[in-house]
C-alpha cells in the first residue's frame, strides 16, 4: 500500500492547475477551520483516489487562520466555518486576492450539556447571558443550583466567531448588540474535541460544537429563537428547514473563480456522491 | 609567529609550496570556524531584530501602558483591544507555584541522590528522572488532561479542573530534572574537607548536609532554581491544554487562566501577516523574550559565582 | 543523658533521610508512571498497520506511517542544520577564542539562547524562514526553526566534549608541527566524537518532540503523500497527536495512546542512546 500511494503523488510542492491528458494532475492545500477539516479530508481521500494524478493537502488550525492564509496568498483553498467578515474582504483585496465563497455543507451548530444536566432548552438570549458571564447559576436558566462552566473555542475558530456574533450578539433579533464579548470567564480552549470531553465528564460545562462533533456522551440543547419560540434541536432536518436558529454554513474560499484541477474537486464535492459524505460524517448536506 | 608546516608525508613535495597552499587552507577553515562561533550571537541577534521589528508597531495602536496592564485582550473584535496583564499575571502565577513545588522536591532529591544514596542507586536514577525532562510537552500535556485535571477537580472540588494549578503540577514535573540535575552537581562540587571537617565535629551525616553542604552549594542551587523558573516560564503545549484558557486577570491558582505563550500560540494562527494582532502577539513574545532573558542572566551570574567559589 | 541526645539527633537524621529518599522516589515516579500509562492505553493500537500505513478517515482509521516519517525527516533536518555549525562553533569557542569580551558575549549568547521559550523560535522561524526567506511552510523552514533551537545545546556539548580532550594531545601534536586545523581534525575531533554525538542525540531528541515551533511552521494535519521535497509540508507526531486528541470527532481513545505512544518511544530510545553512549564514554575512560 505504501508503494502504491508513493507512486500516486505528484513532486510539485505548490499549485499546478494541469488537466493532464487522461486523467486530473495537480496539487493543491486546504487550510483553515478545523470543523470543516474531517470533511475536506475525507473529500480529498476520495478524489485522490479516483484521480490518482492528484495531490491535496488538508490543515485545520481554524477558519481565522485559513482566511488569513487566503489573504496572505499561501493556500488554495481555505474551508472555513463561517463568512469572511467585510474587514477581511478589503485586507485580501488590498493584497491583491479576490475571495470567491462557495458553499459545501451547512452545520447545525449545537449547544451540548452534560447529560445529568437537567436543562433540555435554552433561548438565544440566555446562552448569550450565560457567554458574557452575566448568567453565572444553572438554576437562573431552570437547572439546579450549581456554578455554570461556560466553555468555547478560541479565536483561531470560525465557530468561536459565529457564536460570538449569532449568538452572544444575537444578530438578527430585537435584542442584537454588537458591542457584547465572550465573558472574561469563559474558557476558550483550542480543540473542539477537548471542549465535547470536558462537557462529558463535567455536569456544569456547557459547550457548542459542529454537528458532527456530538458523541452519546453529550446533550444537545434545543433552542429557542426568543420565549415565544418553540425550542428546536440540531439535525439535519431542522438546520435544512431553517428551524433550527443556529444554523451555519460550511464555506470554501478561493482566490478568484475556481479553476482546473480546484474547480474539480469543488464540483465532487457538491456532487452527491460528495454530499453523501457530508450526511456519513454527521454534517448537513445543502438542500438540494 | 610562523609555523613548521611539514606533514608526515612531505616526501617528494617541495616543501615551500606545501607550506603556502596549507596556510591559506588554514585560513579559510579559520575564517568558516569565525563565523560559527558568532552564530550564536547572530540567531540570538535575529531573535531580538525579528520580535522588535514585527512586535513595536503595536505600540503605535496601543501605548506600552496599555498594552502591559490592560486586562482586555479581544484580537478578533472591532475594534481591537490587546492588554496582557491576564496573561502575564497568569504566566507569573503558574511559574512560581510551579518552582514553589519542584524546589523543595528537587534540592532534596539532588540531596539524597548526592549524599544519602549508594553510589549504584544514583546512576541508577540520574537517567531516569532525566527521563522526564525528554517527555515531549505536548505529551504531558494529554497526561494533565486525561488524568491530572478531573482529579485536580475533584479534590478542590472545583467548577472545571482546566487551572493554573493543573498546569503547575505538570510544568513542576518538567522543571524538576533540570532542578535536581543541577543542584546535584553543585552539592558534589562541596569540597570534601567541609565535610569532613563538619564530622570530625561530632556532626551526623544529616546535620553536615543541611548545616554546611547545601549553604555551600547555595548559589549552585539557586542557579538550578532558575534554570527551573526559565523552563516553566516557556512552556507552551502543556498549558495551552491545560491551563483553561480563560481571559480574566486570574485571582487564584483554581481559575482557569491563559498564558503569554498560550496566548501566542493562540493568536498568532488567524493573525494575518503584518496586522493588529500578528503585531501584538509578536509584542507578547518580545515580552517573554525579556522576561527569560532576565532570569537567565541571573542564572548565569548565580553559576559563575559558585564556579569562582570553588575554583582551585 | 549525652546517649540519649545523639538518640535524638539519630531520629531525626533517620526522619531527614527518610524525607529525603521520598524526594527521591517522587522524582523518579512520574516518568515510570507515564511511560507505563501510555503503553498500557496505547498498545493496543500499534500494529503492523498502524506504522506502516496512512492515515484516512480524517486519521480515525489507516496508519501514522507520514508522521512517523516526517517525524525522521525533521530530525535529519534538524541534525543537518544545527551539528556542523555547532560544532564548528565549538571548536571556535575552545581552540581559537581568546578570553576577550566577544568571547564572553558569545557565551553569553549561548546561555541566553538556551533559554527561549519554543513557541519564540517559532515566531522566529515563522517571520525569518518562511516569509522572509520565502520557504512557505514546509519541511525546510521547520528544520531551520528546529536546528536554530537545538543550536545552543549543540554547541553547548560539543565545547564540552572538546575541552575534555586532554592538553596533552594537542600539545603533543602541535609540537611535531601539524597545524592547529589538522590537530583539531585528526586528534581533538576523534577524541571528542562521543560527546559530540551525545549532544547531538539529545538534541534531536528534543527536535522530535517540540510541537509548537511546527504548529507555527509548516505541520499539516492530512497530507497525500510524504514530502518530496523540503519545500513540502509535513506531517510529524507531536503535531498529529495535539490534532488527532484535539480536532477529530469522536476519536477512539486507543488511537490517540498509540499515537502518544509511537511518539514517546521515538524520543525515548533516542533519550537512551544519548545515555548508553554517555556510560560507556565514561567507562572508557576510568
Amino acid at each position: 500500500m505504501i508503494a502504491t500511494t508513493l507512486a500516486l503523488t505528484t513532486c510539485t510542492g505548490g499549485t499546478t492547475l494541469t488537466n493532464g491528458g487522461s486523467g486530473l494532475s495537480g496539487s493543491f492545500k486546504i487550510i483553515g477551520s478545523n470543523t470543516v477539516t474531517p470533511l475536506s479530508s475525507i473529500w480529498a481521500e476520495e478524489f485522490m483516489n479516483d484521480n490518482p494524478g492528484v495531490s491535496i493537502s488538508v490543515s485545520g488550525p481554524g477558519s481565522g487562520v485559513g482566511i488569513a492564509a487566503l489573504i496572505d496568498g499561501t493556500t488554495d483553498i481555505c474551508q472555513a466555518s463561517r463568512l469572511i467578515r467585510s474587514s477581511e474582504i478589503e485586507q485580501a483585496q488590498a493584497n491583491g486576492v479576490d475571495p470567491y465563497e462557495i458553499q459545501v455543507a451547512t452545520d447545525a451548530l449545537s449547544v451540548v450539556v452534560n447529560p445529568a444536566n437537567p436543562v433540555s432548552e435554552l433561548t438565544i438570549a440566555q446562552l448569550s447571558g450565560i457567554y458574557t458571564n452575566q448568567i453565572t447559576n444553572w438554576k437562573e436558566v431552570g437547572g439546579t443550583d450549581t456554578p455554570i462552566v461556560a466553555i468555547a473555542r478560541d479565536t483561531n475558530s470560525g465557530t468561536h466567531v459565529f457564536f460570538k456574533e449569532h449568538v452572544v450578539q444575537m444578530a438578527g433579533l430585537a435584542t442584537a448588540d454588537k458591542t457584547l464579548e465572550y465573558g472574561n470567564k469563559v474558557l476558550q480552549l483550542p480543540s473542539t474535541e477537548e471542549g465535547v470531553s470536558q462537557v462529558a465528564g463535567n455536569p456544569n460545562a456547557i459547550f457548542y460544537a459542529g454537528l458532527g462533533y456530538v458523541n452519546d456522551e453529550v446533550k444537545t440543547i434545543a433552542v429557542k429563537r426568543t420565549a415565544d419560540d418553540a425550542g428546536v434541536q440540531p439535525s439535519v432536518a431542522t438546520a435544512l428547514d431553517g428551524s433550527y436558529p443556529v444554523a451555519r454554513p460550511l464555506v470554501y474560499y478561493t482566490d478568484g473563480m475556481p479553476q482546473g484541477v480546484i474547480k474539480d474537486y469543488i464540483d465532487y464535492c457538491l456532487s452527491a456522491t460528495g454530499q453523501e459524505e457530508v450526511v456519513a460524517i454527521g454534517f448537513v448536506p445543502l438542500a438540494h | 609567529m610562523r609555523q613548521e608546516n611539514t606533514a608526515p608525508t612531505a616526501a617528494g613535495i617541495s616543501r615551500l609550496g606545501l607550506g603556502r597552499r596549507l596556510r591559506l587552507g588554514e585560513r579559510v577553515i579559520e575564517g568558516w570556524i569565525l563565523l560559527a562561533g558568532l552564530l550564536a550571537i547572530i540567531v540570538l541577534l535575529g531573535i531580538v531584530f525579528i520580535l522588535v521589528k514585527e512586535g513595536l508597531p503595536i505600540f503605535a495602536h496601543t501605548p506600552p501602558w496599555e498594552f502591559l496592564f490592560g486586562t482586555s485582550w479581544y484580537p478578533v473584535s472591532d475594534p481591537p483591544t490587546f492588554g496582557i496583564a491576564p496573561f502575564f499575571v497568569a504566566t507569573l502565577m503558574i511559574t512560581l507555584i510551579a518552582t514553589a513545588v519542584a524546589v523543595p522536591i528537587g534540592v532534596a532529591c539532588a540531596a539524597y541522590l548526592s549524599e544519602v544514596a549508594p553510589r549504584r542507586v544514583s546512576e541508577a536514577a540520574k537517567p531516569v528522572i532525566e527521563l522526564l525532562a525528554g517527555i515531549p510537552s505536548v505529551m504531558m500535556g494529554f497526561i494533565g488532561l486525561a488524568l491530572l485535571s478531573p482529579f485536580v477537580q475533584s479534590l478542590f472540588n472545583l467548577n472545571t479542573g482546566l487551572c493554573g494549578l493543573t498546569a503547575a503540577i505538570m510544568l513542576s514535573m518538567m522543571s524538576l530534572p533540570i532542578i535536581v540535575s543541577v543542584s546535584e552537581d553543585a552539592l558534589r562540587a562541596v569540597p570534601q574537607e567541609f565535610k569532613e571537617a563538619s564530622y570530625a565535629l561530632g556532626a551526623t551525616k544529616w546535620e553536615t548536609v543541611w548545616h554546611v553542604c547545601i549553604p555551600s552549594a547555595l548559589s549552585g542551587i539557586a542557579a538550578a532554581v532558575m534554570l527551573g523558573v526559565g523552563r516553566a516560564i516557556g512552556e507552551t503545549m502543556t498549558v495551552l491544554m491545560v491551563a483553561g484558557g480563560a481571559l480574566a486577570v486570574p485571582v487564584s491558582p483554581t481559575d482557569p487562566m491563559t498564558t503569554m505563550t498560550a496566548a501566542i500560540a493562540s493568536g498568532i494562527g488567524n493573525a494575518v501577516r503584518g496586522g493588529l494582532q500578528y503585531q501584538a502577539v509578536f509584542a507578547v513574545g518580545l515580552i517573554l523574550f525579556i522576561l527569560t532573558l532576565a532570569v537567565n542572566i541571573i542564572a548565569e551570574r548565580v553559576l559563575e559565582r559558585q564556579k569562582r567559589k570553588f575554583a582551585r | 543523658m549525652k546517649k540519649s541526645r545523639f538518640d535524638s539527633r539519630r531520629i531525626s537524621q533517620r526522619t531527614a533521610f527518610t524525607f529525603l529518599a521520598l524526594a527521591a522516589v517522587i522524582s523518579i515516579t512520574p516518568v515510570i508512571f507515564i511511560i507505563i500509562y501510555t503503553i498500557t492505553k496505547g498498545a493496543g493500537a500499534i500494529t503492523w498497520d498502524f506504522i506502516t500505513q496512512f492515515p484516512s478517515q480524517a486519521g480515525k482509521a489507516g496508519g501514522i506511517l507520514p508522521a512517523i516519517i516526517g517525524t525522521f525527516y525533521l530530525m535529519f533536518g534538524t541534525l543537518l542544520f544545527s551539528l556542523p555549525v555547532g560544532v564548528l562553533a565549538g571548536i571556535y569557542l575552545t581552540e581559537y577564542a581568546r578570553d576577550n569580551w566577544l568571547t564572553r558575549l558569545i557565551n553569553l549568547a549561548i546561555v541566553n539562547l538556551a533559554g527561549v521559550p519554543s513557541i519564540v523560535f517559532g515566531l522566529f522561524g515563522l517571520s525569518v524562514f518562511v516569509l522572509a526567506f520565502h520557504f512557505g511552510l514546509s519541511l525546510l523552514a521547520a528544520s531551520l526553526t528546529l536546528a536554530a533551537q537545538a543550536l545552543a545545546m549543540v554547541i553547548t556539548t560539543s565545547r564540552e566534549a572538546i575541552l575534555a580532550v586532554p592538553r596533552e594531545y594537542r600539545e603533543g601534536s602541535l609540537a611535531i608541527g601539524v597545524t592547529r586545523w589538522q590537530t583539531v581534525r585528526n586528534i581533538v575531533l576523534p577524541q571528542a566524537m562521543p560527546g559530540i554525538i551525545t549532544g547531538a542525540v539529545l538534541a534531536i531528541s528534543r527536535a522530535a518532540g517540540e510541537t509548537a515551533p511546527i504548529l507555527v511552521v509548516g505541520a499539516a494535519f492530512l497530507l497525500p503523500g510524504l514530502p518530496h521535497s523540503p519545500l513540502d509540508q509535513f506531517m510529524a507526531l507531536p503535531y498529529h497527536l495535539y490534532t488527532v486528541a484535539a480536532h477529530v470527532p469522536n476519536m477512539p481513545e486507543t488511537t490517540m495512546w498509540g499515537v502518544a505512544l509511537v511518539l514517546l518511544i521515538v524520543v525515548l530510545s533516542f533519550d537512551v542512546l544519548a545515555a548508553a553512549i554517555r556510560i560507556k564514554t565514561r567507562q572508557r575512560k576510568t
